[in-house]
């Protein structure tokens, strides 16, 4: 078992939960209200200095009854030593983490990629939107045990939603508003935008 | 054109009930919001664009010819290969991972193999584990053969592009002769390989050894001291080394700024510990340091090749345990015993014990990690990949912005990203 766990254990007494060793590595459970604190004592404690964060990805069990994890893997690169961190979520609640990217830049794409498959949101993240799929996409997370293999719109649907989507869909906001400071939006964009119907797809579903 | 402040929608507070971004103005976010001159100028790259390495759409906000923002857009090649994993049985994964890294097809067939293999406490043969070394360095010979070659075009280098090309060609005919396929070899199998090398094939690679190095030397001559390469590339896009870990780059994009890590070296996997190379490692985290690096592992990468075919031991490929490999098929019509493992093997699968497992490997592109959790059935109840090429792209706009849009082309190639793994 990773000394550390002993050690954050004792710095954080119940707000680490159970401490799990599989195939060798080691996972420690974590209240999801003291995550930030954690990891952040985690990267900075000499001694310990998970310095890597390796990978953020969600876990959803086939068993309903099991929570829906959230699962960070961290190294210290000094001493090529892992940890794996995870907390516990109930899906039918609130799906949310304290977001890591002030602790680890490279935790913005992976904190969008988990949001865009999972639902999970990461307070105080700057740019939570998704990645993979693109942003008006509405037929939910698609790495949900609920979401359908082949998705929740008809093939037909899908084409349909493509074809007829107005252009301000395929650029995030921040670009719309670059470009609507230069004047540079149609003005019947301009006004879908003011009425808020941003990705809004005419006669669908 | 005026000057205006941004009047809505930028930088995200939360997700509203519907799922959508909750966005505040930019002018209450941020006081009073940025005085954008009217001759920034808002350009699209891509998706369709020879030099975004393939479906990568990048927007750029330009003053004058500088880069002031950068938004990477990716996703047009998702394909969902995590979620159709967990409907597939462990060795029916394999051939999705063909098509997420295409550029080395055999590196991810292995990673995925180890990640099973340490899943259910699997030990692989002698021959199988040099047979893997071997599959791993020849990917990532092509690897960045191909990156080369096409950083040489992003810069206006030709002729590299062809020597690149030449010689990546050889690796395929090697990758066609041991797997039948130039691409989607599907190479390993859980517990062992899906074929064993074809008479000719050591021959063939040891002649490539051989005679490889003389074209790296020759690209070595016509770039590394190129008056317009070292130009375009030296102090481009640099990340220091603590900014280099503080974005969770990997592979020859981490070792370029410094930091020597290798998986190879600090968490060895297949016997790498055995093997006597060497572990480039840059020093200013430019665009020709990771040149440097990339063109040092061709090198390192012939080696291991060699000592590998060195000492390539005779043996089976294959674990003998049947609930794992199947049985060979002149057995499993004749013994009765070997049919009922043929037949559960084929309609139930090969189930693992219920835990995870997460191995990474290091990959042509960085570290290549594959995680599974398993419920204890045939099929995962998670399949994830930790995709080097996806988070390293994730640094594109830290390194771009305050570059002149020439200078993002050169930086972005130099990422070494491949969207099908990027998207997955």
């Amino acid at each position: 078992m990773n000394p550390s766990v002993a050690a954050v254990r004792a710095t954080f007494g119940s707000a680490i939960g159970r401490a799990v060793e599989l195939c060798g590595d080691t996972i420690v459970y974590v209240d999801p209200a003291r995550l930030a604190d954690v990891l952040r004592w985690l990267r900075d404690t000499p001694g310990h200095a998970y310095d890597y964060l390796v990978d953020i990805t969600a876990v959803e069990y086939r068993d309903r009854e099991r929570p829906l994890e959230v699962v960070y893997f961290l190294r210290a690169l000094a001493r090529a030593t892992d940890l794996r961190v995870k907390v516990e979520l109930d899906p039918a609640g609130d799906l949310a983490v304290d977001s890591v990217v002030s602790l680890w830049a490279g935790a913005n794409w992976l904190e969008r990629e988990v949001y865009d498959m999972f639902g999970v949101t990461f307070r105080g993240h700057p740019d939570l939107r998704r990645i993979l799929m693109w942003e008006t996409y509405a037929e939910g997370f698609p790495l949900r045990k609920d979401f359908p293999l082949r998705g929740r719109f008809s093939r037909a649907e899908q084409v349909h939603q493509a074809l007829n989507a107005n252009p301000e869909a395929h650029y995030s906001l921040e670009e719309l508003s670059l470009a609507e400071v230069q004047q540079d939006l149609p003005p019947d964009m301009v006004e879908r935008l003011r009425r808020g119907e941003r990705g809004a797809v005419p006669n669908s579903e | 054109m005026s000057t205006r402040t941004v009047t809505y929608a930028l930088g995200t507070t939360g997700i509203a009930p519907g799922g959508e971004p909750v966005r505040v103005p930019l002018g209450a976010a941020a006081g009073a919001g940025p005085e954008l001159g009217g001759e920034h100028l808002l350009l699209n790259i891509g998706p369709q664009h020879p030099a975004t390495h393939g479906v990568l759409r990048l927007v750029v906000e330009l003053d004058g010819e500088t880069v002031v923002r950068c938004i990477p857009h990716v996703g047009y090649l998702h394909s969902g290969f995590e979620k159709l994993g967990e409907y597939r049985f462990y060795n029916q994964i394999i051939p999705l991972t063909d098509r997420t890294d295409y550029l080395a097809p055999m590196s991810n067939n292995v990673a995925v193999a180890l990640a099973v293999e340490k899943l259910m406490g699997i030990e692989i043969t002698p021959r199988c584990t040099v047979l893997r070394v071997i599959a791993c360095e020849m990917s990532r010979i092509i690897s960045h053969l191909v990156w080369l070659g096409t950083t040489g075009i992003d810069l206006g280098a030709f002729t590299p592009f062809l020597w690149a090309f030449q010689q990546r060609e050889r690796i395929y005919d090697l990758q066609e002769m041991w797997t039948g396929a130039r691409l989607t070899t599907s190479l390993t199998r859980v517990g062992g390989l899906m074929a064993d090398i074809p008479e000719g094939f050591t021959a063939g690679l040891r002649e490539f050894v051989r005679t490889f190095p003389r074209t790296l030397v020759e690209l070595d001559r016509v770039l590394t001291r190129n008056a317009i390469w070292v130009g375009r590339t030296q102090g481009v896009g640099v990340m220091t080394a603590a900014e280099a870990t503080n974005w969770s780059l990997s592979g020859p994009m981490l070792r370029a700024s410094g930091v020597p890590i290798d998986v190879r070296k600090d968490q060895p996997y297949l016997g790498y510990e055995t093997y006597d190379f060497a572990v480039p490692v840059g020093e200013h985290g430019d665009v020709y340091d990771r040149y440097l690096v990339r063109l040092e592992e061709l090198h390192q990468s012939t080696r291991i090749l060699e000592q590998a075919l060195d000492r390539l031991p005779d043996g089976p490929i294959n674990v003998t345990d049947p609930r794992v490999i199947l049985p060979p098929k002149s057995r499993a019509m004749s013994d009765m015993e070997a049919m009922i493992f043929h037949f559960k093997q084929v309609m139930e699968g090969v189930s693992a014990p219920v835990g995870e497992a997460y191995l990474g490997i290091e990959g042509p592109k960085g570290e290549l990690g594959n995680y599974f959790v398993s419920d204890g059935g045939a099929k995962p109840v998670r399949w994830r990949i930790r995709p080097p090429a996806f988070i390293n792209l994730a640094a594109l706009p830290k390194m771009a912005e305050g570059h002149v849009l020439s200078d993002l082309i050169a930086i972005n190639a130099s990422v070494d990203i491949v969207m099908g793994e990027v998207d997955r």
